[in-house]
């Protein structure tokens, strides 16, 4: 008998990644052999390069929440700012089955090509509101920007969709035209996450969302990221240093340590049955 | 009957890094059959391996060799052991769902909307989900002044009527139910073994542990004894 | 013995040596080639501080010969302070004719104005420019200006716009209203009045932008596509003077210049002075006036 263990076809995969790295510094030829969890360093002996991450391969399929775990350092924000083209990549593969049917390289595509992509296919919810938001623009025109990105320009239909979007995060409509540096931390970030999904993408990247949040304010915004996932059926890849909010968001993690993936599997699994040294570590230190 | 799942030689252990490279085992060739519509009530004492037996059928413990064939209405025979994670997720969204012995839920999310995201998760309108969420759990006897207050603040009877509910509002394929009954009254006892009896007949295969010997009674069709990690011989049981 | 002609005059001819005005023709040229886009050039040093039309004079001066003549405005006015001087200082490094009649000059150095006359392709207009960043506003670096020229990414220009909407009801930008010139590169008209920017499209004559102290020269050439940046639901509208006549003329039909006398009355007057004088004398010049479209609800 024929047992399938993969997906069928029809059942693809939106963003492959293969062999992507990172590395700060003039590399050798054996720097990425010469790091890593077994070292415990992310330096190269020979040059002191510094490698943010190294061999990243995984998938993402349409509708999955992937977590990427690990302490500080361990080039898990690295990974998504690669991604998102915040930050250039030393090497490796980026597919994304919405852009030329996933059979080019991200990595090697001209800048005007990588903005389309991140405007009118991804989002992104940083730490940092600043780093999401412009703070000298309202609310409404940090959502208008992403609007006007994917060729919107008609002011009613941006404000329009902008009240629809600060709405479904919980905004009040009425500090649409305020400017967000007179939000409370949580309101910016949901401000953020408006602005990331004004576009419909299919895939969204949140780099440690909740990090430096009150208790309940980042309850609250857990909250929220869960009913786009059920809402809108987007992908996500979700950063964090947090076990509990990686628990509650995803359904797989991968942990990295110094740059390299050490473990990958689903969340519960990771969680509960933790295969390798450093993540049975990590575990036992869970809260 | 036709086998849903066939568990064959399965054996679990944990090798614990951080004890000085200990392994503790925890399964020891497992096997056995659920067949369609099928109620196994798993049986054992505490530590004999029936919550790590269940894990593994799940995937949450990663059982180290043997293979557990599955029979999926959507994505034909798959092996549980082996099968890519992509596979599994999509299997537990839409066929397999597992009820624990503890509730874990986002802070401030409602009673009904916990329960309404399992449906919601396989494309019910959200308004819908609600709705019967709302009627199931009335009927599991959770009273109404709670359906919109929090289940991290509940009591443990509370929490794990919201625990069944979650579990069996999608009407599974196949159910890994633990301890269902523990913390509950006589009379919601018999609701939820009615409820569990119910998607029997809509084709529903069980995998139950329960230490109450009525609950089991009633509901399992077939026991199977773990003792040290192995299945006893049915003479036994 | 060496010739004493070569020595008459204490400069070069248009003050500036030859070798850096072929440099800045040649800057000119690629500009003209790629309408819209900042070309760096030379700048050098003029006998009046950069900011006062150091780059108007570069890029005239480099232009002009015996044969040409030159007018020069500020604000509309070939009489002001400022223009009156740089006349003087051209003609007596050119000794070219000078002129106050729009019609008969061959190039015309400007400050914050386009002529209400329709210039003809016998006519090379030449803008002062203080800023020609235009994103400068929204993007302090340069060099992420830069990237976003290269890459066509003007969406913070356009949140701005947006900005303004929300915040006045109307797209307030008095002077520098951002334009797209031949589908491509967003340019700073030089601060003009909105009431000029559509009469830069499609122009007969060449319009030469040049920025003296920030060393940049850029052009919109004869019969190209300019377009003001407008959203499709909130139109570019020039000022309007509805009801206003001048005071001197009684014509209503121009740009024009709020006088105040006193603390309770004012009264408006062309702004345009040679305009103004062809107008009294009956022989009104050529005009392209731009219809605003009917406003929303």
């Amino acid at each position: 008998m024929v047992m399938k263990n993969d997906l069928p076809d029809d059942h693809n995969w939106l963003l492959r990644v293969r062999g992507l790295t990172k590395i700060y510094g003039e590399p050798c030829s054996s720097t990425v052999q010469l790091t890593g969890p077994q070292f415990n360093s992310n330096i190269c002996p020979e040059t002191e390069a510094i490698v943010a991450c190294a061999e990243i391969d995984f998938d993402l399929y349409p509708g999955e929440v992937l977590g990427i775990v690990g302490e500080s350092g361990s080039g898990k924000s690295t990974v998504v700012q690669q991604l998102y083209f915040d930050l250039e990549s030393s090497g490796g593969e980026v597919f994304f089955s919405h852009f030329d049917e996933g059979k080019t390289n991200l990595l090697e595509v001209s800048n005007q090509k990588k903005r389309y992509i991140r405007n009118h296919l991804m989002g992104m919810v940083y730490q940092n509101p600043r780093d999401g938001l412009n703070f000298s623009f309202s609310s409404g025109g940090n959502i208008a920007e992403k609007l006007i990105m994917a060729g919107n320009f008609h002011v009613g239909s941006i404000r329009e969709r902008a009240s629809t979007l600060l709405e479904r995060t919980e905004v009040p409509v009425a500090r649409m035209d305020n400017a967000p540096k007179t939000f409370s931390g949580g309101m910016q970030q949901r401000v953020q996450i408006s602005k990331a999904i004004a576009n419909n993408p299919p895939i969204l990247f949140m780099d440690e969302v909740t990090t430096g949040l009150d208790v309940s304010v980042q309850a609250k915004v857990l909250d929220l990221i869960r009913h786009l996932q059920h809402d809108l059926g987007i992908s996500m890849i979700v950063v964090s240093h947090d076990l509990a909010v990686i628990r509650m968001l995803t359904d797989r993690t991968m942990v990295l340590k110094n740059g390299r993936i050490v473990e990958s599997g689903l969340t519960d699994q990771i969680l509960q049955d933790p295969q390798h040294a450093y993540t049975q570590l990590l575990v036992s230190s869970l809260l | 009957m036709q086998p849903v799942l066939k568990v064959r030689n399965v054996h679990k252990d944990f090798h614990m890094h951080i004890l000085n490279d200990k392994t503790i085992p925890a399964l020891e060739d497992v096997n056995f059959e659920v067949g369609l519509g099928e109620i196994i009530g798993l049986t054992g004492k505490s530590g004999s391996g029936k919550s790590s037996l269940m894990k593994c059928i799940h995937r949450t413990y990663l059982a180290n060799s043997g293979s557990m064939e599955y029979l999926s209405s959507n994505y034909g025979t798959i092996d549980l052991v082996s099968a890519s994670e992509h596979m599994i997720i999509r299997i537990r969204r839409e066929e397999m769902t597992y009820c624990s012995q503890f509730l874990s839920v986002i802070p401030r999310v409602s009673a009904v909307e916990v329960v309404a995201e399992a449906l919601e998760n396989r494309g019910v309108d959200l308004e819908i989900a609600k709705e019967k969420a709302a009627k199931l759990i009335e009927r599991l006897g959770l009273p109404e002044e709670l359906w919109d207050a929090y289940p991290s603040t509940f009591s443990g009877g509370e929490q794990q009527r919201i625990n069944v509910a979650r579990a069996i509002i999608s009407n599974p394929r196949f159910l890994l139910i633990d301890e269902p009954t523990a913390s509950l009254d006589q009379k919601t006892k018999d609701v939820v073994i009615d409820l569990i009896l119910e998607l029997r007949e809509k084709g529903t295969s069980v995998i139950l542990i329960t230490h109450d010997k009525h609950t089991l009674d009633r509901l399992a069709d077939r026991e199977i004894h773990l003792a040290g990690g192995k299945i006893q011989e049915p003479s036994l049981a | 013995m060496i010739e004493q002609k070569k020595f008459e005059r204490a400069y070069n001819y248009a003050f500036i040596d030859e070798g850096t005005k072929m440099e800045i023709r040649r800057k000119m040229l690629k500009a003209v080639a790629i309408p819209g886009y900042q070309v760096p050039y030379s700048s050098p040093e003029m006998p009046i501080s950069r900011g006062w039309g150091t780059g108007g004079l570069h890029a005239s001066l480099s232009l002009i010969g015996p044969k040409d003549t030159f007018k020069i405005i500020d604000q509309g006015s070939d009489a002001s302070v400022n223009a009156c001087n740089l006349r003087n200082f051209v003609k007596r490094m050119t000794e070219c004719k000078t002129t106050f009649n729009t019609s008969e000059a061959t190039i015309i150095q400007t400050r914050h104005r386009v002529t209400e006359e329709v210039l003809t392709d016998k006519q090379i207009i030449v803008f002062q420019v203080p800023q020609p960043e235009i994103l400068r506003g929204v993007e302090r670096f340069e060099y992420k200006t830069r990237i976003m020229h290269a890459e066509a990414d003007y969406a913070k220009m356009w949140v701005s716009l947006y900005e303004s909407y929300v915040k006045f009801g109307d797209i307030m930008r008095g002077a520098g209203y951002p334009i797209k010139v031949n589908g491509r590169y967003l340019m700073s008209p030089s601060p003009i009045p909105r009431w000029d920017v559509p009469n830069l499209s499609h122009s007969n004559a060449i319009q030469l932008f040049s920025a003296g102290r920030e060393k940049r020269i850029y052009c919109v050439p004869p019969h190209t596509l300019i377009e003001p940046l407008e959203f499709e639901d909130v139109k570019f509208r020039v000022e309007e003077f509805e009801g206003i006549k001048c005071a001197v003329t009684d014509e209503g039909e121009a740009f024009m210049d709020e006088i105040y006398e006193n603390e309770s009355s004012k009264k408006f007057v062309i702004n345009d002075s040679n305009f103004m004088d062809r107008l009294k004398e009956g022989t009104r010049p050529n005009q392209r006036l731009f219809k605003n479209p009917p406003r929303n609800q």
